[in-house]
């Protein structure tokens, strides 16, 4: 898990080229019908990035709706407990409705309704977070939402459904497959597929077909522009220079490319994305895409080439993970690439390591980090007394924990 | 003769006739492996000019309830892609003369190879290929691996195909393209969009190919209604749900006579 020094060398604003790939990855491989919807997205998109107007308004809703820019924290005492790097939270947790997938949320709606004849809009959800960023989006701008929703997420994380119907958001149940947020996507696409004249797909992750993977990390990018600058402005809460290691939790990778995005030319800095280790690597039961060398094959899901766990024959595995938003089969096809040319390294983290960072934020730092997020933190754990105490970690801290109460009182509770 | 060639072969002689081509899909290893091959068999039998041969995949993004079903239970009774090459050879040998057209998804027949994919496949008696989330644009291998071993590749368009996707199936088609009806995933429906004429006329301007309409044909009548627009008539979720039905085999069998004469306008006044 070094850092490869032929990063030099690699263009990163050249991806993904105009066919919407990275490298050997991504692609559109969607049927026929949504081609037509890709390509008017594509187009929406990229008039919108170059509109004043558009971008502007969508600032403005970022600092008077969502709160930003988060506020960057110094974890005063997890630093000192682990007697190595100091650490610094960026808290996406603080962003309204609680995490990092309303950017991605409030971008597309707002891209929607400004450049899009839609009047509908469908989306897939794990946690339950981009759920509620969707039906928060959905309110704020007076659109029709759908989200589809596995039934075994909609068990584990039931304060979310709720708050997405107290939204006005309409939540449909999802009972094929593993019941969980691959299945979701699938339904969600179809329902897309079916209602494409008037339908936009509010795809919650850097995943999918071109151009979701570029355009959900441009949406997240604002992540990491604003830790960028906090990072170097004591003022600001950050330590007055660049981190030497930013960590972040990788489900579909949202969260993560949004930080990482800003920071691929500063080569001092080291990019560590967190998949879920579930039970562990052996056992099988994890959602660890990297760390699977035996079922993490280069494939074709949900219409990307990218790594996705996998039997032998491309049919797509069954994956675990304590947290409902990592719990998915593929990556974003971007942190495939880049884990290629060696700019980023990914690990993994299990859901009993997981567990720990949890409770370790909890009780040092009084904040409750979502199940998502304590995996960047149980691998800090790790990670930090490795380092110097001259050295900085940046985590992003994608999200927050009241929707996984239930899950860790079920799992922690009974030691209390 | 197999390939492109015997696929293309079927529509000359239907041609001659003016019949349409009836298309029926089965998913392979449902509801047993054997089942299934009985199924192929009973469509052949019931007048089947060419049979879609599905081969399972866990994540069928384009089907509708009936298929997953079906594709999923025959994952669960341990259905490979190996597998349902071998029935085809394997029906091949029975006798089973009628162009079968592979149908799955891109994952498994990227994690089999595509080449040998291609390869297995044309020596089992396959005849062409359909993946519905490949579109022209991402079948660089897959496209010259089918070409090399004579297998057609057919892709699809949908009523909101643009002109210049229309073109692009138009130019990389072979044997014939298969034009979705509606805007949606598969599974019977009551009506035939009514929009389906004047997108049939749109795709004709582009190519001399055979059409072929699928996706929500599930009665004679319907099939009849269609062979008056295009050249083949593909009907999949009634017969899968007809084969999983208490009648199985026999219920494939009634219908499948049903549509075969409505797609050959044989259909009792
Ligand atoms: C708080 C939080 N963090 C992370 C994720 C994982 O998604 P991504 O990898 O796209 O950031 C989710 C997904 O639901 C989430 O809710």
């Amino acid at each position: 898990m070094t850092l490869s020094t032929t990063s030099t060398n690699v263009n990163f604003g050249a991806v993904p080229d105009e066919t919407g790939r990275f490298g050997p990855y991504g692609g559109k491989y969607v049927p026929e019908t949504l081609m037509p919807a890709l390509d008017e997205l594509e187009e929406a998109y990229l008039n919108a990035r170059v509109d004043k107007e558009f971008m502007a308004e969508l600032a403005h809703l970022q600092h008077t709706y969502v709160g930003r820019p988060t506020p960057l924290t110094y974890a005063r005492r997890l630093s000192e407990e682990l007697g190595g790097a100091q650490i610094y939270l960026k808290r996406e947790d603080l962003a309204h409705s609680g995490a990092h997938k309303i950017n991605n949320a409030l971008g597309q709606a707002l891209l929607m309704k400004r450049k899009m004849g839609k009047t509908r809009m469908v989306a897939e959800t794990g946690a339950g977070q981009h759920g509620v960023a969707t039906a928060t989006a959905a309110a704020l701008l007076g659109i029709d939402c759908i989200v589809y929703m596995g039934t075994v997420d909609m068990e584990r994380q039931k304060p979310n459904v709720f708050r997405m119907q107290l939204l006005g958001t309409e939540v449909r149940s999802v009972d094929s497959g593993s019941q969980t947020l691959k299945d979701a996507i699938n339904e969600a696409i179809r329902d897309w597929v079916t209602n494409v004249e008037t339908t936009h797909y509010l795809l919650g992750s850097a995943l999918g077909p071109h151009p979701y993977p570029a355009m959900v990390r441009d949406f997240q990018s604002v992540i990491g522009k604003e830790a960028y600058s906090q990072m170097q402005d004591p003022a600001e809460g950050g330590p007055g220079r660049l981190p030497d290691a930013i960590v972040a939790c990788v489900g579909g990778g949202s969260n993560a490319i949004g930080i990482f995005h800003p920071f691929l030319e500063e080569e001092s800095v080291r990019l560590i994305g967190v998949e879920a280790g579930g039970h562990g690597i052996e056992d099988g039961a994890h959602a660890a895409r990297f760390a699977d060398p035996e079922r993490g094959r280069l494939g074709v899901l949900q219409g990307t080439k990218s790594y996705v766990l996998q039997d032998g024959d491309g049919q797509i595995a069954l994956t675990h993970s304590i947290s409902a938003g990592l719990d998915y089969a593929s990556v974003g096809p971007e942190h495939s690439w880049l884990r290629d040319v060696g700019r980023s390294e990914y690990t993994y983290c299990t859901d009993t390591q997981t567990l720990k960072g949890f409770s370790a934020l909890c009780e040092l730092e009084g904040i409750i980090p979502a199940l998502e997020s304590a995996h960047a933190i149980g691998y800090v754990l790790e990670l930090a007394p490795q380092m110097a105490q001259d050295q900085v970690i940046l985590v992003n801290l994608s999200g927050r924990g009241d929707k996984d109460l239930d899950t860790v009182m079920q799992t922690i509770g009974g030691d209390r | 003769m197999r390939g492109v060639e015997r696929i293309e072969q079927v529509f000359r002689q239907l041609n001659k006739t003016g019949a349409a081509a009836f298309m029926p899909y089965h998913a392979m290893g449902y509801p047993t492996r054997q089942q299934s091959m009985d199924v192929i068999a009973a469509l052949a039998e019931a007048g089947a000019d060419l049979v879609e041969f599905g081969i399972p995949h866990s994540d069928p993004l384009a089907d509708g309830p009936t298929v997953q079903t079906a594709t999923y239970a025959a994952l669960v009774g341990g259905t490979t892609v190996a597998d349902c090459l071998q029935m085809a050879r394997e029906l091949r040998d029975q006798g089973v003369d009628t162009p079968f057209c592979a149908m799955s998804y891109y994952n498994p027949i990227l994690a089999f190879g595509e080449e040998r994919f291609a390869k297995t496949a044309a020596e089992a008696g396959i005849d062409g290929l359909i993946v519905p989330d490949l579109p022209p644009g991402e079948s660089e291998l897959l496209e010259p691996a089918c070409r090399a071993v004579g297998l057609a590749t057919v892709y699809m368009l949908a009523p909101t195909s643009t002109e210049e996707r229309i073109k692009s199936v138009a130019r990389h088609s072979t044997g014939f393209i298969y034009l979705v009806s509606v805007t949606g995933i598969t599974g019977a429906r009551d009506e035939l969009p009514p929009g389906l004429p004047a997108f049939v006329e749109r795709v004709r301007r582009h190519t001399d190919l055979p059409l072929a309409v699928g996706f929500g044909i599930s009665t004679g009548p319907q099939a009849a209604k269609v062979s008056e627009m295009v050249e083949g008539v593909i009907v999949g979720s009634a017969l899968v749900k007809a084969a999983g039905s208490e009648a199985g085999v026999d219920a494939v069998r009634t219908l499948a006579e049903q549509l075969a004469a409505g797609s050959h306008k044989a259909l009792p006044e």
